[in-house]
């Protein structure tokens, strides 16, 4: 379990924000940290990681406190139990992939878990070229297996596939999703990429101009509010579930994520990850008002 | 007379190499600080370290002359502990020093600036201490640099004139290096022994610096 409470005065683009953050985390746990730039996620995730001291309050990882303002605690990043994976990825150039992973090696078991890692990321055929000769999304994946061969209680992802083409954005997710399904390991992920959010994390934290405004399971996060209501859309499918005698077939439109029911037959011709159109013939538009 | 102009060639060189190897330790961590410390009075350090390019060096030559003589503060203090730098080679070394600082600490500062904050906190949250930090991801990323530093500083002291005539004089032996022995031997209209000097001079540098750039292509290469 990872408890924070912590506050710290930031200067954003708009103006200055006293920011306050209180989280718990549940163990091998994927919550997704969503919201507009300068709300103070990658701060908070940095604040995690020791790289940025809150200004007051605690964060304590099971039973270790890894800050706490008033008993003057503040471990060091290297004290931390934690893997960071960087937007612009931080590989070191001078190293080749597998040196890469083996500088983050601290002992015997920890060297033979980087060959796991080149396996399990596909990049044994690629551990001895320089970070420089890689691509985005191979960059990247040495980033994440950089990141796990400590073995860290909590990975921690800034937006870590943002810079990605849409189709290696897909493929990295689910390698994500696997990995986390695998390691188990305790994963928080910056992020505003809806459909991402929507199909990895178990838990998301709406953060607002430095404050976390709801905390929910993603879909109903972008669900409840959302009435599908207009003429014709493309869409892309996130989820198909069963609810017999239909099929709910979740929708990604534009930003918004949008629930619509079809019968089963329908459903057999539709797959997750599907471009498709949504129209509705008679139509009895709802108008409401926004506050 | 020409075992004078090994001697002298001799001293040049210890000068140069023992002023380039104090630079390296000073200017490692003077040019960290300054690239990546954000205290107040940053710009005055700056401003101090890059004096030399601009001062003339008798300029600077005479203030140390002054300070290292027994009668001020400083030398008083020296004399009573029986150190000499005024007409010293010790002096000289201290002279060069600072004269040679801007050219060891700007590369230094140029490539770390180079340097991605990213690599150097990833490297923190795998556990490594800042030491490992620097010995291991940063200075080789910023070998360039320290190369263009290290020959920069070498051969700006080698070609070094006004500071050492004011502080260290003409001794052969002692504080009679190569750059002023070239303007003695003139003086005495010895064209033949000067120009043995200036081509030396000149030939020597010509090597070291097409060894660094070749060098340092090659290590490039293996990069790219």
């Amino acid at each position: 379990m990872i408890f924070i409470n912590i506050t710290k005065h930031l200067d954003t683009a708009d103006g200055s924000i006293n920011a306050h953050f209180e989280l718990t985390i549940n163990d091998g746990e994927f919550l997704t940290l969503f919201g507009p730039s300068g709300a103070g996620k990658t701060t908070l995730l940095r604040m995690i990681a020791g790289l940025e001291q809150p200004d007051s309050g605690t964060i304590s990882v099971d039973e270790t406190i890894w800050f706490d303002s008033a008993k003057k605690i503040n471990l060091p990043p290297q004290k931390r139990s934690i893997g960071f994976v960087f937007q612009d990825y931080a590989l070191f150039p001078t190293m080749s992939v597998r040196e890469n992973l083996l500088f983050a090696a601290h002992s015997e078991s920890s060297i033979s878990f980087v060959n796991e890692l080149l396996e399990l990321t596909e990049l044994t055929h690629l551990r001895d070229r320089r970070p420089e000769t890689l691509s985005g999304g191979q960059k990247q994946r040495v980033a994440l297996a950089r990141a796990l061969v400590r073995k860290p209680k909590i990975l921690l992802l800034d937006e870590p596939l943002s810079a990605l083409d849409s189709a290696m954005r897909l493929k990295l997710q689910d390698e994500l999703g696997l990995i986390h399904t695998r390691l188990g390991i305790t994963t928080l992920l910056v992020s505003h990429d809806i459909a991402e959010t929507v199909k990895l994390s178990n838990r998301l934290a709406q953060i607002e101009s430095g404050k976390i405004v709801r905390i929910a399971k993603p879909l109903e996060l972008f669900t409840t509010h959302t009435l599908s209501g207009k003429l014709q859309f493309v869409g892309e499918i996130l989820s198909i579930e069963c609810d017999t005698p239909v099929y709910i077939i979740t929708l990604l439109v534009g930003q918004s994520v949008v629930k619509t029911v079809v019968s089963a037959h329908e459903a057999q011709s539709l797959k997750v990850g599907d471009k498709t159109i949504i129209a509705s013939k008679a139509f009895n538009p709802i108008l409401l008002p926004m506050s | 007379m020409e075992s004078e102009f090994i001697g002298t060639m001799v001293l040049t060189f210890k000068l140069a190499s023992i002023t380039t190897f104090i630079l390296l330790i000073i200017a490692i961590p003077l040019a960290w600080v300054l690239t990546f410390s954000k205290m107040r009075f940053k710009s005055i350090i700056e401003t101090i370290v890059s004096m030399p390019l601009v001062l003339p060096p008798s300029v600077l030559g005479f203030y140390l002359l002054l300070a290292f003589s027994p009668a001020s503060i400083i030398g008083s203090f020296l004399t009573e502990h029986g150190i000499r730098l005024a007409f010293s080679f010790e002096g000289l070394v201290i002279g060069s020093v600072l004269f040679s600082l801007p050219f060891m600490v700007h590369p230094i500062q140029a490539a770390l600036s180079q340097v991605p904050l990213s690599i150097i906190e990833a490297s923190y949250t795998l556990g490594k201490s800042p030491l490992i930090t620097a010995l291991h991801v940063v200075f080789p990323s910023i070998r360039h640099g320290l190369i263009s530093g290290i020959v920069l500083a070498f051969a700006h002291t080698v070609g070094e004139f006004g500071v050492i005539l004011m502080i260290g004089g003409n001794i052969p032996g002692e504080t009679r290096v190569a750059s002023i022995a070239i303007y003695d031997e003139v003086e005495s209209l010895n064209y033949a022994m000067a120009h043995q000097y200036a081509l030396t001079l000149f030939v020597v540098t010509f090597v070291i610096l097409l060894l660094v750039y070749t060098l340092n292509k090659k290590s490039l290469g293996g990069i790219r």
